[in-house]
């Protein structure tokens, strides 16, 4: 029971961090390495906010997203839009401020393991004759909430719509008088926001540290790939894939190969099937 | 100033010299020769009299040797990335396995240091080959991100399964003999892969390679296997790298879970970036630079590699041909200003 | 001469996610022919050529060449037994001269054992060989056009030397794709010679084509695709008075008339 219970949790917590990723993927068909470093800075941010300034959490909160999103999009416009439609660029680019960001955080004082945000709800309770703290009942409930909202936004506002044409045929959307910079802006701002979300939901859990950055950014990118780059429906079908096999590694091989879980599931399916489980691009699957 | 010259346009040509040597080797005077030759002795030259130089100055001894092993490693990149089209994002793991080859070599047979390194190249290149084959047929992306997984795969299963001494690595190797037997078969390799390279990619075999990269179908339908110019390619450039890892397991005496490390990903791509990608020369001048620049910033710690990403993006950004071919196009043209 | 077929495809088809690209295709190529594949766009054409030389997976059916079955081998073992083709899009090394373009095939290992095109690989150096490859097909030898950089030959060129990539494996069967699209008329009239020139030097031909004129004037045999099935055979008389062929490019009586 066990099983279900922390694998329905880590299958939630992986599809938070990755929906942000495959949003701005799936939008403008730009890998986002710098996500990683994002999750860490919202959550670094609110501590900051809620421990030296004083706020009250929930403003810390908000607070501490907007600038995320903002950051995000300052990234896109002043770097990123300068070298769209080059794929290898856009990666190093973002995985350069990645690190860059990341690093002047450890710089700036982030080191040590006493960098903790207070859960919502304090406490644990019985599930099914299995101890679960609240805050991971959240996550679980953050998840199929936010999940549920994502959608809601991308098939009933304007904006959302807009998002979704560009993610089809980016060149049809343009022809419909949609400005693909402007979306690819909303979108990176979107998707960082969704990062330093899932960091909120999910560094209660833990401490901040700059490694997981790294962490966040490899499973993000693990589940996007098995899913299928720029699929949500796919991401979040391989959050619980490898949210599951992580738990079942855990348990009966030992909590160091859960990463190698991970990494294994991105090489297997790029290898079999390179396109994902959800992937869109037919001509992957010759062209790759 | 561009209000000034608003009647006037700049005008770039080239020189003679470049227009006749891009197409007929035909030179008739010394100062031609001068003007090809210098700088390639100045960088030839200047390589083989660092190691004499430097001795009167200690500390930058092992800064050269740095230089070195990250200008392998750039010029393996550069290779892979800009005349095969797989950018290959995780060196640190070249890097690693040339280090554990060798400890291992050292350690356990007993064999020394000018043994082991050119064992490890070839041995630790063969691995990286091996365990890359399943992604050879990935491109772009695709295998930009399985290498970034490479390294960190590997140094959660030393950990994980608590081999090659877990995470405290393989100590006491053997050194080198003197810091010259260091210095001199670095930089004696360094130039060696620089020559061979730059005449592999302008041969015909070169062409194979460039094909790969633009249009593989082509390749394809012209009746050769794209997967095993790949597979050379990328021994060629895991070679290198382990190279690097091997000699710099020596230099340490020791090799460890950090050679997987982030610095021997990032600062390889960093340096091709800023030296020029495609020249095979100019990563060297990159990492010349870096190093330089990160033995300079010491004081800062980690915040080093956040300049090194702050440079990078900027010259991603602002001058993507990099400084190499900027330098060669200078070089080679007349520029001034003419009335329209 | 032999009637074992050069080129047997039987039943090749293939479904791209639920639509049928290819289904159950069959056609033969003899020795010495030069068969034509027209069809209306989307029927396929381009499709079958990449089953057959092996640059898709076909999901059923068989190929066989000299007698071998060849199905879903790799592209390149294909080219190697001597079955190679041109593609309609062309990236040619753009900064590179026209002539080094095809030292990629003449490196293979076909070129090597065969010595290229009539086997003078054995004799000079690749680009000799290219040089010579290339004035075969009507590039002046001694203008400067073999030595242009790609980029700046005008289409009719770049097509040539998409065959001359082809010719330069001294390949048994060539097939086409669309060599006639994009050129124009003075440029057409004198590849139709070279194609014929090709098959007296006995390379067999399957050339795919929206120019239906040229092609009827060189074409021995011609197959019509129309969605993905093969709805006409034969020369190109009755391959035209056909009903079938008629309605795939011009729409049924019954439809015309109700617009009408």
């Amino acid at each position: 029971m066990d099983i279900v219970i922390y694998g329905m949790v880590t299958s939630c917590s992986l599809a938070l961090m990755a929906l942000g990723f495959t949003l701005v993927y799936g939008v403008s068909r730009l890998p986002n390495f710098a996500h990683g470093a994002l999750y860490v800075l919202t959550g670094y941010l609110a501590w900051l906010l809620l421990k030296r300034v004083g706020l009250p959490y929930p403003v810390a909160m908000i607070l501490s997203l907007v600038v995320t999103g903002i950051i995000g999009a300052a990234m896109y416009h002043f770097v990123l839009a300068r070298i769209r439609g080059m794929p290898i660029s856009e990666i190093i680019a973002s995985y350069a401020i990645g690190l860059a960001i990341l690093e002047g955080m450890r710089w700036f004082g982030l080191r040590g393991g006493t960098f903790r945000l207070p859960p919502f709800v304090d406490g644990a309770t019985e599930l099914l004759g299995v101890s679960v703290d609240f805050q991971r009942l959240i996550v679980v409930g953050l998840g199929v909430v936010m999940v549920g909202l994502l959608w809601l936004f991308v098939s009933k506002t304007k904006l959302g719509l807009a998002l979704k044409g560009m993610a089809q045929d980016e060149r049809a959307a343009m022809t419909l008088g949609i400005d693909s910079d402007t979306m690819a802006v909303v979108a990176m701002a979107l998707g960082s926001m969704l990062a330093g979300a899932a960091a909120l939901v999910l560094l209660p859990l833990g401490s901040i540290v700059v490694e997981a950055g790294y962490h966040v950014l490899i499973m993000a990118v693990a589940v996007c790939i098995v899913g299928g780059l720029g699929s949500w429906n796919g991401a979040i079908l391989a959050a619980f894939i490898i949210g599951f096999a992580q738990i079942l590694t855990w348990k009966y091989f030992g909590a160091h190969y859960q990463v190698v879980v991970a990494l294994l599931a991105i090489i297997v399916t790029l290898i079999v099937r390179p396109s994902g489980l959800f992937g869109r691009q037919k001509e992957l699957e010759e062209r790759v | 100033m561009a209000n000034q010259k608003k009647d006037h346009r700049k005008e770039r040509l080239d020189r003679g010299i470049k227009v006749r040597t891009d197409g007929v080797y035909a030179i008739s005077h010394w100062t031609e020769m001068t003007y090809l030759l210098a700088p390639r002795a100045l960088l030839i030259g200047g390589l083989l009299a660092a190691p004499l130089i430097l001795s009167y100055f200690p500390y930058w001894q092992r800064v050269l040797s740095i230089i070195c092993i990250y200008a392998l490693l750039a010029i393996g990149f550069d290779f892979l990335a800009n005349y095969v089209g797989l950018v290959s994002l995780g060196g640190g793991f070249y890097v690693g396995v040339g280090a554990y080859c060798a400890a291992l070599l050292n350690s356990h047979l007993g064999l020394p240091p000018i043994v082991t390194v050119p064992l490890a190249t070839l041995i630790g290149g063969i691995i990286c080959t091996i365990l890359f084959l399943p992604c050879l047929p990935l491109r772009g992306v695709y295998f930009a991100i399985v290498s970034l997984m490479f390294p960190l795969l590997a140094a959660r299963i030393i950990e994980a399964l608590n081999i090659f001494g877990g995470t405290d690595g393989i100590m006491g190797l053997d050194g080198f003999s003197s810091g010259w037997v260091e210095q001199y078969v670095l930089v004696c390799a360094l130039l060696v892969s620089l020559f061979v390279l730059r005449r592999l990619v302008i041969e015909d075999v070169g062409l194979v390679f460039r094909g790969v990269k633009d249009n593989d179908q082509a390749v394809k339908a012209s009746a050769i296997n794209i997967t095993t110019y790949k597979g050379i390619a990328v021994f060629i450039s895991s070679a290198l790298g382990c190279l690097g890892g091997a000699t710099l397991a020596h230099i340490y005496n020791w090799a460890g879970l950090s050679q997987f490390g982030l610095d021997y990903s990032i600062i390889p791509i960093a340096a091709t970036v800023v030296g020029g990608g495609g020249t095979l020369v100019g990563p060297v001048i990159g990492c010349i630079l870096l190093v330089w620049l990160s033995e300079e910033l010491r004081d800062l710690g980690t915040l080093r590699i956040a300049v090194y990403a702050l440079v990078l993006t900027a010259f991603i950004v602002f001058k993507s041909e990099g400084i190499m071919n900027f330098a060669t196009r200078k070089y080679q043209q007349f520029e001034r200003w003419v009335h329209i | 001469m032999n009637n074992k077929p050069l080129l047997k495809v039987e039943n090749v088809s293939k479904a791209f996610g639920g639509v049928l690209a290819l289904s159950g295709v069959s056609l033969e190529v003899h020795h010495g022919d030069i068969l034509g594949i027209i069809g209306p766009n989307g029927s396929g054409k381009t499709t079958l050529v990449n089953a057959i030389t092996g640059f898709i997976r076909s999901d059923r059916g068989t190929v066989l060449f000299k007698d071998r079955n060849i199905t879903n081998w790799p592209p390149h073992k294909i080219a190697d037994l001597g079955l190679t083709r041109t593609f309609q899009v062309m990236r040619p090394y753009y900064s590179l001269p026209a002539f080094k373009n095809l030292i990629v095939p003449l490196f293979s290992g076909r070129a090597r054992r065969s010595g290229g095109w009539r086997g003078g690989g054995k004799l000079g150096s690749r680009d000799t060989v290219a040089i010579d490859i290339l004035e075969e097909i009507g590039f002046e030898r001694d203008s400067y056009v073999p030595y242009k950089p790609a980029s700046s030959l005008p289409t009719g060129y770049l097509k040539r030397l998409e065959l001359a990539r082809c010719l330069a494996l001294r390949p048994e069967l060539v097939i086409c794709d669309e060599v006639f699209s994009g050129l124009s008329m003075s440029e057409m009239a004198s590849m139709v010679p070279l194609m014929e020139k090709l098959r007296m030097e006995g390379i067999t031909l399957i050339m795919v084509e929206h120019r239906l004129r040229e092609l009827f004037r060189i074409a021995n045999r011609l197959i019509v695709l129309n969605f993905g099935l093969k709805i006409g055979e034969g020369t190109s008389e009755e391959v035209m008075d056909s009903k079938e062929v008629k309605e795939a490019y011009f729409g049924s009586e019954e439809e015309v008339f109700s617009y009408v």
